[in-house]
């Protein structure tokens, strides 16, 4: 060939190393496409954002991850001491030139990242915002929550030790299970009776601790009709396993003839899985050491069931 | 935490455990503080900063962490005592007070906490590396540097741990912002690690084993850092199992791991004996297959929803958390393998000599064990930078006396 580079650069070595960085690059975006699958169904106008942004993380990540992988078995197998070898390499002690890039480059990546994520979360905000905190009414503090002080589309969350308790005041509702108008924007209340509860909905992708003293205005529209688990997700005592609620995303028709059947439910005791193991553990022979004792059940117009086999 | 108290008993466990970190952060702090004192007062003659081995760097950037952190941890703990005892309220809404401080109190030195683990670890990789690739550690002063730099940010990243809690949007952009950057003179040092082994001629001995180990699964930990620190994901996965197989990848598989290479390599100079290579090979297979096995089905449990500190789970969980469960009792068999490989040679392994893995460094010109008083009045000058592998320069001034005096021990 005329053009052929000159011998320092050896051309089998350029197109070996062209090779792996694409097969590096495919792999990486297939990973990102694997990565969605790693996630529970989308169910909220927030989970195609944040799987979106996640999926570009991972295929980020496995070309990093992959990239360095590579080098370090490059190494291990092209660069190990022959037996019996005890000398010494060639000693290289740095590169300024190097330093520069892998300073800058990752710079620039992660800076990417950050604003792309910014983006994401603005872009939530929008949506509705993601929390407004204002202080707990004096009133409030008093142990109630009088439901006609609420905006009416307002839904009121109430986290205990341990139940979780859905109030719809425009409604006269109150409920053990979340129902919930598919594609309807909705803003919860959350409120906590005693230590910080975690509202999580994994399948909505959103989570926001329930901070005892604070009221905080929590927005989301769901998007998929199911049905759903909400987790307690910070850590609130013995029976915060057992702290879980179950979210039906339903038709507005069925919504709306939802709320209006519950209404002329009587109060009855909400589900609290706390409460029976709690009663439980206490007729064991040791019931252990002294607990905090479960709030009562909630008196609720609808329990509900948190046994139903839900969609994610 | 929380300042309930179930017993009603005056003296009760979290009263207890509140006095023992009080306690535990006072020592610290003086820990630290003699740290410090010591690699800035007592280095060897000669032995500038920049000739300083990296170990020393990394403890050094630790334990100012310690100084900086540990007060508001060990304040915070004193305050949740006097709530949880003499009825304050500094963190009891109905009195004024506010359970975010606790976190952030909580969070300002436990997540720094984190690096002063792992820079010593950094340490280790560094000073490891270049004996088992016999060549000097690559970008010495800016490996150095980059300790530093970490401590900084590692300062002002303590929110990406509360992003769900009551912390407000300009917050989680500033900390997220602030998380990425420590990406940057991390990133610095694992390039350094991979510009060390490159072209080096690598042995790979049970140290060099676990060094390579502990960096593989180190990035890993880094990947999935980053994907934490990006708030719409981390509003997702945090509190869940996601979270918990990050930071098991830095704790247990970079800094454990790191924590092993270290016993290995200076078991001769501690002991005089010579660690086993089969037993410490059997040990690293276990301990890597097991970690791996053990930690990296957690990520798959967060990102389906499953949260962190649960004592029992929905059935969707059962099947990553079986495997988890099979790597943990591997991960308990790997220790059989150690414990077996310390006791035996430290009874009856072969004789040590000074420098059995031919490395540079003031502890190598010292029988194994050393004596008690190490150089005693005969303190060598150091002359150079700490890695000279493949340069043949000295160490120290009349390095040949040291080592004559070592062959004729």
């Amino acid at each position: 060939m005329t053009n052929a580079p000159p011998s320092s650069v050896k051309l089998p070595a350029v197109v070996g190393l062209a090779l792996a960085v694409g097969a590096l690059i495919a792999l990486s975006w297939w990973m990102g496409q694997q990565a969605y699958h790693w996630l529970p169904v989308q169910a909220s106008t927030a989970a195609p954002l944040v799987d979106g942004l996640f999926s570009f993380e991972t295929a980020l990540g496995t070309f990093v991850f992959g990239g360095v992988s590579a080098v370090m078995l490059w190494v291990i197998v092209m660069h190990r001491a022959d037996k019996y070898d005890e000398s010494d390499a060639v000693p290289i002690e740095g590169n300024t030139k190097l330093e520069v890039i892998w300073t800058v480059i990752p710079l620039v990546i992660v800076m990417g990242i950050a604003v792309y994520a910014m983006r994401v979360g603005e872009t939530l905000g929008s949506v509705g915002p993601m929390e407004h905190i204002h202080l707990a009414q004096p009133a409030e503090d008093q142990g109630g929550y009088p439901g006609d002080r609420l905006p009416a589309e307002q839904i009121e969350v109430v986290a205990r030790q341990w139940s979780w308790e859905f109030r719809y005041p425009g409604a006269k509702v109150s409920s053990t299970e979340l129902h919930l108008a598919v594609d309807q924007p909705v803003t919860f209340r959350l409120v906590s009776e005693d230590v910080i509860h975690g509202f999580y909905i994994p399948a909505f992708r959103l989570k926001q601790d329930v901070i005892p003293g604070r009221a905080i205005n929590f927005n989301l529209t769901p998007t998929r009709e199911g049905r759903y688990r909400l987790r307690d997700s910070q850590f609130s005592g013995t029976w915060f396993a057992a702290n879980q609620a179950d979210v039906v995303v339903e038709s507005l028709d069925t919504y709306q003839q939802w709320l209006k059947q519950s209404a002329s439910q009587p109060l009855q005791a909400g589900i609290s899985d706390a409460v029976q193991q709690y009663e439980d553990r206490k007729k064991l022979k040791s019931p252990g050491w002294a607990t905090v004792v479960p709030a009562p059940p909630p008196q609720v117009n609808v329990p509900g069931s948190n046994t139903l086999p839900h969609d994610a | 935490m929380s300042i309930q108290n179930p017993l009603g008993h005056f003296v009760n466990g979290q009263g207890l455990w509140l006095t023992a970190v009080a306690l535990s952060g006072v020592s610290s702090i003086m820990g630290a503080v003699n740290f410090v004192t010591t690699i800035l007062r007592m280095r060897a003659p000669g032995m500038g900063f920049f000739r300083m081995p990296i170990f020393c760097w990394t403890a050094l950037a630790a334990q100012s962490l310690q100084l900086i952190g540990l007060p508001a941890l060990t304040g915070g703990a004193v305050m949740l005592l006097m709530d949880l005892t003499f009825g304050t309220s500094f963190y009891e809404p109905e009195g004024g007070g506010d359970p975010v401080l606790y976190q952030h109190f909580f969070w300002f030195y436990s997540h720094p906490a984190v690096y002063v683990i792992i820079l010593p670890v950094f340490g280790i990789f560094s000073e490891l590396f270049p004996v088992y690739s016999r060549k000097p550690l690559f970008g010495y002063v800016y490996v150095a540097v980059a300790s530093f730099l970490i401590v900084g940010l590692g300062l002002v990243v303590w929110v990406h741990h509360i992003f769900p809690s009551g912390v407000a949007q300009w917050m989680r952009n500033f900390f997220m912002f602030s998380t990425m950057l420590i990406a940057v003179p991390t990133g610095v040092k694992v390039f350094a690690w991979l510009g060390t082994i490159w072209r080096g001629k690598l042995r790979l001995t049970t140290p060099m084993l676990f060094c390579l180990g502990g960096l593989f699964n180190f990035v890993f930990a880094g990947v999935t850092g980053i994907m934490l620190a990006t708030v719409p994901v981390d509003i997702h996965v945090s509190n869940t199992y996601f979270v918990v197989g990050h930071f098991h990848y830095v704790i247990y598989g970079a800094a454990v791991m790191g924590i092993f290479a270290a016993i290995y390599h200076w078991f001769p100079k501690f002991t005089g004996r010579m660690p086993y290579e089969g037993l410490g090979k059997v040990h690293f297979l276990l301990t890597f297959v097991g970690a791996n096995l053990n930690f990296l089905p957690m990520h798959p449990l967060g990102l389906m929803g499953m949260p962190r500190r649960v004592s029992s789970y929905d059935p969707e969980f059962a099947f990553w958390n079986v495997l988890a469960s099979l790597g943990a009792f591997l991960l308990g068999v790997s220790i059989i393998p150690y414990l077996l490989n310390m006791l035996s040679s430290w009874v009856r392994g072969e004789k040590a000599p000074a420098n059995p893995w031919n490395a540079i460094g003031l502890e190598w010109l010292l029988p194994s064990p050393p004596a008690e008083d190490n150089f005693g009045e005969n303190v060598p000058t150091v002359i150079a930078r700490p890695y000279g592998y493949g340069t043949g320069l000295p160490l120290v001034e009349n390095q040949q006396s040291y080592e004559q005096a070592l062959q004729e021990a």
